[in-house]
């Protein structure tokens, strides 16, 4: 279970984060929402220990993720960066078996070629991008390889930023299901970032929505659609008027 | 308010120098205590080594050459002055191996790869790159600072005594094509004069020189500003900062060793 208690992170005078109360169960997924530049990647991060919050308690598991160690805590995680951040210097297969190729899950070469090869398949590559370099594929490639990674070493929390960001309807509905699998039949913990209004509906156990530096609303997602609160209805409805600036 | 406000810009730019001296040397020391203890990269090191040594050899065996030749010109037309033109031999191998190899080595490694390993890590840094390595249980400064600084110190010692070796050969072609030396007297008038600690003092600077270059560009590409801005700042300031402190600690290293 991850438990965030307060959560607060500005960058000088930009007030991100002011006080996020959230906790998501073990084995559940929930989805966060909220417009651009409301601090969903910070959170993310902070969590991860990426960033460290000005002011707040995040725990998992019940343990304060400030003192836990280092080295655990991390084994537990998978992320899929908003970016990629594929590391342009190694081939695909490598970077989604980068973590079982040092450390403590090393295994002999080839057989961890072949664990990446079959997660590239899960995200709808074939083996032919292996031995490619990471800048010879497409953005929504690129993504699907991060995703590979990010589940590689079958992490028990997984984060998910933005998945299907820039990919095609047929392909979102493949991650999108993807996603689901692994917190239903694996038992992940995932929390997913998403604009795509299907990909909530698809993913979700939970959803939340950033806005102003809190939680607005947070519930189950089979409550979105009837929830009064103009915030998230706007959000979900795509309008342009509502509580929510168009301009921000 | 209005009053304290120079006590306060003062106080400032105080605690920004400090800042500005104290987070690198903490860095340095970070990589220091990592280069021996696990997990090791040698992938990492091994390509290093390759970047920092091997592709370094041209540029730095040019700039020996022509130093080393124009070097001899110059010591050619001063000693001159006062009929001493014999020392040319003598005073190229000296100020080639004890300080012209090394700092001119040392600069051409500045500009060579504490650019190109500021880019390469800042890019990383604002790709989230650097973020994802930690994601992914390897630490920064092992997986990316420690196999650069390491291949630098131990790569431009090698650079430096390459371009010595050059820079004397330089001197010694211009010596003898156009300052009517004779091929062998010069050769053994080099070899004659040059002491075992000439040459060491050279590469012991060639080594602090690499660590200073492959520090500087990756603590500043690990420092890096967003964007592509950020980036092109990181990289300029690797690239001062490296030269800088390559002049600075040839200063001090020459203190150290040649006087007293
Ligand atoms: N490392 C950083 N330094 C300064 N500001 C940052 C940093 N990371 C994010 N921000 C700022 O925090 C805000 C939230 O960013 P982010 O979490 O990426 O938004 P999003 O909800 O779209 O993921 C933005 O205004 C961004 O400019
Ligand atoms: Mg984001």
């Amino acid at each position: 279970m991850i438990e965030l208690s307060g959560v607060t992170k500005a960058f000088g005078a930009n007030r991100v984060l002011q006080r996020i109360d959230l906790t998501v169960p073990t084995g559940t997924s929930m989805v966060i929402i909220g417009g651009s530049g409301t601090g969903k990647s910070v959170l993310l991060k902070c969590i991860l220990g990426l960033i460290r919050p000005d002011a707040g308690m995040i725990r998992l598991d019940g343990q304060d993720v400030a003192t836990a160690e280092r080295e655990a805590f991390l084994a537990r995680f998978g992320m899929l960066f908003q970016g990629g951040a594929l590391f342009d210097s190694l081939k695909v297969w490598e970077n989604v078996a980068f973590r079982l190729r040092r450390g403590a899950l090393k295994r002999p070469r080839e057989e961890a070629r072949a664990i990446a090869i079959e997660k590239l398949r899960r995200v709808g590559l074939g083996p032919r991008v292996a031995d490619l370099f990471p800048a010879e594929l497409s953005g929504g490639m690129q993504k699907r390889v991060s995703l590979a990674r990010a589940i590689c070493a079958e992490p028990e929390v997984i984060f998910f930023d933005e998945p299907t960001t820039g990919l095609d309807p047929i392909m979102s509905g493949v991650i999108n299901a993807l996603i689901r699998e692994i917190v239903t039949e694996m038992g992940a913990t995932a929390m997913t970032i998403t604009h795509d209004m299907t990909s909530v509906r698809a993913i979700a156990d939970h959803v939340a929505m950033l806005h102003g530096g809190v939680i607005r609303w947070t519930g189950p997602v089979a409550e979105m659609d009837t929830t009064p609160d103009p915030y998230v209805q706007q959000f979900i409805h795509g309008r342009a008027q509502g509580p929510i600036e168009s301009v921000r | 308010m209005s009053l304290l406000a120079p006590v306060a810009w003062a106080g400032r730019a105080a605690l920004h120098l400090l800042a500005g001296i104290g987070r690198p040397t903490i860095f340095a020391l970070q990589v220091i205590s990592h280069i021996l203890r696990p997990p090791f990269y040698p992938r990492e090191f091994a390509h290093a080594l390759f970047q920092v040594g091997w592709f370094s050899l041209p540029v730095v065996g040019l700039t020996a050459l022509f130093t080393g030749g124009a070097l001899a010109l110059q010591i050619y037309s001063g000693g001159a002055r006062f009929n001493a033109e014999v020392v040319v031999p003598a005073i190229v191998a000296i100020g080639m191996v004890r300080e012209l190899g090394p700092v001119l080595g040392g600069l051409m490694v500045a500009a060579r790869v504490a650019s190109s390993i500021a880019a390469e890590v800042g890019t990383m840094k604002v790709t989230e790159q650097i973020d994802a390595l930690v994601t992914l249980s390897t630490d920064p400064i092992k997986y990316l600072a420690v196999p650069r600084v390491l291949a630098a110190t131990l790569t431009v010692p090698v650079l430096v005594a390459v371009g010595d070796i050059i820079g004397i050969a330089g001197g010694w072609v211009v010596g003898v094509q156009r300052l009517g030396f004779n091929a062998t007297t010069y050769l053994v008038n080099t070899v004659d004069i040059l002491e075992f600690w000439d040459v060491g003092s050279g590469l012991v600077k060639g080594a602090v020189f690499g660590f200073l270059v492959a520090l500087m560009g990756v603590y500043h590409g690990m420092n890096s500003g967003r964007g592509a801005q950020g980036v092109g700042r990181a990289t300029k300031t690797a690239v001062v900062a490296a030269s800088v402190l390559i002049f600075a600690a040839n200063y001090v290293l020459t203190e150290l060793f040649f006087t007293s």
